[in-house]
């Protein structure tokens, strides 16, 4: 397996508004994330996940250590667009993502910026719409799409850049659980079919359920990283960082403690159910 | 109510007046102006209307859409007209007061609500027949000779788009706002001019603070999409002359041609 994403002893700090106090986001982290993996990244609001994510595509530097992508370092001004390229990043607010008034011209915005001839601008376009499950609404205008769907346009609107890795910042913060569901359904879609590497940035828990795997942050460290059945099973230390588990695992988790043996490792309600289908049957 | 704001109306269609390249019906549309301003009589505004008529008649735009949106103009149409009625030279026809009305007077108005009305109507016929993306790559293509005398082209046509793009969703944040301050209790119907003025501000402020945070959003947005302003840019579109757009700069030629002829005879 190859490595996308290498962050070595990453330190990044930022002047405060309140009198120019320094803050520290970042003292030392480090961070490896293979190629074609999904990856939650989960923490709560604050605790420099954002920041993060926005050092994968060099929207911010390193103020110390460094973060290397598909083995370019992003300090490196003259791979910037190449890195920009490699690692695609999808916002919480999918109208302040949107350029064009119409939904194919948005998607074709990241090709015509990389130069590519108009048929290949065409094709990708195409792909990309196809991918999301857009390709419908091509000539429609953004603000007449549901928040789910434009999100979907935004994801398809760094897919025309053919990216090796998608970073997705909170997509789903704004929409409701229809465009939730849509969004990442498209997103494990993605994953699993074409083999893209996906960061997904939520502080949603049953979202980071459906990862292979999850990094917990709290102020800036990593609390917890593994399998979410390794990472949820922490209660107590994701509980002490201000992190709740999925309600499935909170179920388990008190069965068990009231003295019900039962595996704890079920993730969406349709295992959870199962799992205590099978119990009651055995009893 | 806010959603009625509309911005340069546009009918999309499928006729040849809506398939001309952009490029063609801006130069078209100044080819139009100049003929306008050179007509003198009746014979030279007869010709731009029909002309005007034909290409109203190709697009396929009701007549009823076109004098409907003269309608606002109206007062203006109205009022050049009156004053052109007294300033009149030579001999009055009438008199009353300090005013007073000549032939030339008549003539005169005559001739501006004539001017006005096609002035208006024919560039309405642009923005009807072309969306506001074709409008912004036919000018961004229009004077990209300019780019090289450093003038920002590229970024002046990509500021037209992505106010277009967001005047939509601008107003719905503002009827947004207006709902949340009249729950808060603020009137926004009753007083006089300034009063009303000034219950404006508490939407204005969170509109504008609102706007500034999506640019800084959307400029992160499209740093990630790799853009570097235009050097090197390519289009999903590439615009391209057809040979209707050769027929329609032909029959602009023409139309310049008849009406310097027309101003020779004083016609």
């Amino acid at each position: 397996m190859t490595t996308a994403i290498q962050v070595n002893d990453l330190h990044y700090t930022y002047e405060g508004q309140d009198g120019g106090k320094t803050h520290i986001v970042f003292d030392g982290l480090n961070l490896s994330i293979e190629q074609g993996s999904f990856v939650a990244v989960l923490g709560h609001n604050g605790c420099g996940k954002s920041t993060l994510a926005k050092h994968f595509n060099a929207i911010l530097l390193p103020a110390g250590g460094s973060v290397t992508v598909y083995g370019m370092d992003t300090k490196d001004e003259e791979k910037l667009l190449a890195i920009r390229q490699h690692v695609g990043m999808v916002f919480q607010n999918p109208d302040n993502q949107i350029v064009s008034n119409v939904v194919e011209e948005d998607v074709a915005f990241a090709p015509e910026n990389l130069g590519v001839a108009s048929p290949e601008i065409r094709r990708r376009v195409d792909d990309a719409l196809k991918a999301v499950g857009m390709y419908d609404y091509r000539t429609y205008a953004p603000q007449l799409l549901s928040g789910g769907q434009k999100q979907r346009v935004a994801i398809a609107g760094v897919l025309a850049m053919r990216p090796q890795c998608v970073v997705l910042d909170e997509p789903t913060a704004m929409l409701d659980p229809q465009g939730r569901r849509e969004v990442l359904d498209t997103v494990e879609r993605l994953n699993r079919e074409t083999g893209m590497t996906v960061i997904l940035i939520t502080h949603h828990m049953d979202e980071a359920a459906r990862a292979d795997r999850v990094i917990a942050m709290s102020e800036g460290r990593i609390v917890a990283d593994g399998t979410p059945q390794a990472v949820f099973a922490q209660e107590p230390l994701l509980r002490s960082v201000g992190l709740d588990v999925p309600q499935t695992e909170q179920l388990l988790l008190e069965l068990k403690r009231r003295g019900v043996d039962i595996p704890t490792d079920a993730l969406t309600p349709e295992a959870c159910a199962q799992l205590l289908r099978q119990r009651i049957a055995q009893s | 109510m806010l959603k009625d704001v509309t911005l340069g109306q546009f009918f999309p269609g499928q006729t040849p007046i809506h398939k001309l390249d952009p490029r063609t019906k801006l130069v078209l549309v100044i080819v139009y102006i100049v003929a306008l301003f050179l007509a003198k009589w009746f014979v030279s505004y007869a010709v731009i209307a029909a002309f005007l008529a034909l290409v109203i008649a190709m697009s396929r735009i009701r007549l009823k859409v076109v004098l409907k949106n003269l309608k606002p103009l109206l007062f203006i149409i109205i009022l050049t007209a009156l004053l052109n009625l007294f300033y009149g030279q030579g001999e009055p026809i009438a008199q009353f007061w300090i005013f007073k009305i000549t032939r030339s007077g008549i003539q005169n108005a005559i001739f501006m609500v004539l001017r006005i009305s096609l002035l208006v109507a024919g560039t309405f016929m642009l923005t009807y027949t072309t969306s506001p993306i074709a409008l912004t790559d036919g000018l961004e293509s229009l004077l990209s000779p300019l780019k090289k005398l450093h003038a920002p082209v590229h970024e002046l046509s990509m500021m037209m788009s992505i106010a277009l793009r967001f005047i939509p969703t601008l107003i719905e944040e503002t009827d947004k706002i207006m709902s949340a301050q009249k729950a808060r209790g603020a009137d926004f119907e009753s007083g006089n001019l300034i009063s009303r003025a000034k219950a404006l501000v508490p939407i204005l402020v969170p509109l504008f603070i609102s706007a500034f945070r999506r640019a800084d959003e959307l400029a992160t947005a499209m740093e990630c999409r790799c853009y570097h302003g235009g050097e090197g840019r390519t289009k999903l579109s590439e615009l391209h002359y057809q040979s209707r757009d050769y027929l329609a700069y032909l029959s602009g030629a023409a139309l310049l041609a008849v009406m310097i002829v027309l101003r020779q005879f004083g016609l």
